[in-house]
């Protein structure tokens, strides 16, 4: 088990190096120069000398492989240098950001498990009935509404009938947790029901394979009780799959935020992200690609150890 | 023994009927996603004549109009009839859906194939690749790629737009048609061909790639309906589909947003259409797969 663990953290350097080569290099092959881009944007013509200035303060002048190995050395040290456009430390952005977009992403987390477990058991003991026709019906729909229109629809719905939209300024849970809630329980809705409808999907599915397993027909016939069959044998056995589609949407979910967090005018990082790439800032871009992808890369390894945790059967080599 | 009588066998030959046929009798609901998407195809290629007015006219008389029987879905900010831009809107999803689908599902297969026969070095040097880009969110792969791009319009079309939605279907594709690609490298017919002396190109396309064609088929419709998706939620960022092209993402980006209480219907009907078109892509590859290979996890 050790030497797994051991083994797949040592199998994530070279993705994240991959990673880290290729945002690196498809950010210089970037049309424009931020350098231009934002001193024309501050007014007035800008001679070639401030230009070249400002480009030696950045750190472009240095050859392509230098500015790479700055980077890299930086990023193992926890020094993600500064944002190209604002000028301030690229980790106190996204710092202010990261709390708010982590919070969304729990929220919805937390909203879709507890919809979708009961959902898709319900769906799956009633399979082929009404009931199930119904969860089957909402599961595909979710699949289908971008979570970005579902925000628009709260907000209007919330709109024509309370005469009422979400606060539009932050505040974290622990200085007001009332306002805090009532601005982000809508985006977790709005980026949660997709998540949920694939766990529900992901529930039926595995619940009605389990169902028809030996040692279920055998708790049956020895006189368990229905409800218990399902809530103990079935259920236990069927969380695995369900954990693996959590874990994964919740990578997923930060890539949903990125245009759920425009609708509602939400400043995460989501929206720091939309931002930046237009404007070409590399150094955030980096910064927040990394950050995304390594969490991606963190949560995947996690739901692995889950499985083994949960699973006695799963063996890691 | 003398009169021998023929055996009566009441034996019915089964009736061969035409693929589209039993699909549509075998998988119903699958067929009510085609039946939509056939709609969708016919009102966006006969434009011109379905839709009521031009979509992209500024009519400052009738800005926005609610639902009428002059402007069933009512008008915009600019006074552009809703549902002409939608049924518009439905040809750019479907391009742009369509196109992106099967660059990013063929490139994915090519892969796919190429990583399964081959193995070895080659295996692991691609599968390294598909993991780094695995390890994006699609959206933010999406963005990266439209952000460095910029924009190449070929008759209408933004060629980059495509390649940037279609770049992270690849490694998935990829993934899934490799595993079945293995499957069959161990065939008996695979070393047949290979003793006979046969060609790595004859082999690939004799015999590995009529057998992925099931997963491949699957993942191409599948992906249309993400690509939709991603497409509308690129131009709602306003980095997909420009003005005044109409898009149904477009359509709610910008100022549909300002109109919340004066004009709901710019912001219900395009994120409606959106819904219908992903809900028939999702139905029909559902039932696609069903139909073809059930065991293909996407």
């Amino acid at each position: 088990m050790l030497r797994y663990i051991v083994n797949r953290l040592l199998l994530m350097i070279p993705t994240l190096l991959g990673v880290a080569i290729l945002v690196f290099l498809m950010l210089r092959m970037m049309p424009g120069d931020i350098v231009e881009l934002k001193l024309l944007a501050e007014g007035g013509s800008v001679s070639p000398e401030t230009l070249q200035v400002e480009r030696v303060r950045l750190g472009l002048d240095k050859s392509l492989w230098l500015q790479f190995v700055d980077w890299i050395v930086g990023l193992c040290t926890l020094d993600f240098g500064i944002s190209m456009w604002t000028g301030r430390p690229v980790i106190d952005e996204i710092g202010s950001r990261l709390g708010l977009s982590m919070q969304v992403a729990i929220m919805a987390t937390i909203l879709a498990t507890f919809i979708a477990i009961p959902l898709g058991t319900i769906s799956a003991i009633f399979k082929d009935t009404w009931i199930d026709h119904l969860i089957r019906v909402f599961a595909i729909a979710g699949l289908a509404v971008p979570s970005f229109w579902l925000g628009m629809i709260i907000i209007l719905a919330l709109l024509l009938t309370f005469n009422w939209i979400p606060p539009l300024t932050y505040l974290p849970i622990y200085e007001d947790p009332w306002h805090n809630l009532s601005q982000l329980i809508w985006p977790a809705l709005a980026v949660g029901y997709r998540y949920s409808a694939v766990a529900t999907r992901m529930t039926r599915s595995t619940i009605v394979e389990v169902l028809q397993e030996d040692y279920i027909r055998t708790a049956r016939a020895k006189g368990v009780s229905e409800r218990a069959v399902v809530a103990v044998h079935a259920m236990r056995n069927a969380m695995l799959p369900v954990i693996t589609v959590i874990g994964l949407e919740f990578a997923f979910l930060i890539g949903g935020l990125v245009v759920t967090e425009q609708v509602f005018n939400l400043n995460g990082i989501g929206k720091l992200f939309v931002e930046t790439v237009t404007r070409g800032d590399f150094t955030m871009v980096q910064a927040l690609v990394m950050l995304i992808a390594g969490l991606f890369i963190v949560i995947n390894f996690a739901v692995d150890l889950l499985y083994a945790a949960f699973d006695p059967r799963v063996r890691y080599r | 023994m003398a009169d021998t009588q023929a055996l009566q066998i009441d034996y019915k030959v089964p009736v061969r009927r035409h693929p589209v046929l039993q699909f549509i009798m075998q998988q119903p609901l699958g067929a009510a996603g085609l039946l939509i998407i056939v709609v969708m195809l016919l009102s966006s290629v006969f434009a011109q004549w379905v839709a009521p007015y031009d979509p992209v006219v500024i009519d400052f008389e009738s800005m926005l109009a609610a639902p009428s029987w002059q402007h069933w879905l009512g008008t915009d900010a600019f006074g552009r009839d809703v549902l002409s831009r939608i049924i518009y809107g439905a040809r750019t999803a479907l391009v742009v859906g369509f196109l992106s689908s099967l660059i990013g599902s063929t490139l994915g297969a090519i892969l796919g194939v190429v990583s399964a026969y081959f193995g070895g070095r080659i295996d692991m040097v691609i599968q390294r690749i598909m993991d780094v880009l695995l390890s994006f969110p699609i959206i933010v792969l999406a963005l990266t790629v439209v952000a460095v791009l910029g924009k190449f319009i070929v008759g209408g079309v933004d060629i980059n737009l495509i390649v940037a939605i279609a770049v992270p279907m690849v490694p998935k594709v990829a993934r899934v048609v490799r595993s079945s690609a293995l499957a069959i490298r161990e065939m008996p017919y695979i070393d047949a061909a290979r003793t006979a002396g046969y060609s790595h190109t004859r082999i690939i396309f004799r015999h590995f790639v009529p057998n992925v064609v099931a997963p491949y088929l699957i993942m191409f419709t599948a992906f249309i309906a993400q690509a939709i998706l991603l497409e509308a939620s690129l131009s709602f960022l306003g980095l997909g589909v420009t003005e005044p092209t109409a898009a149904w993402g477009l359509m709610l980006s910008g100022s549909s947003a300002e109109f919340y209480r004066e004009a709901p219907w710019m912001i219900i009907f395009p994120g409606l259409a959106i819904s219908l078109a992903v809900f028939a892509f999702n139905l029909f590859g559902d039932s696609l797969r069903d139909w073809l290979d059930p065991k293909i996890k996407l």
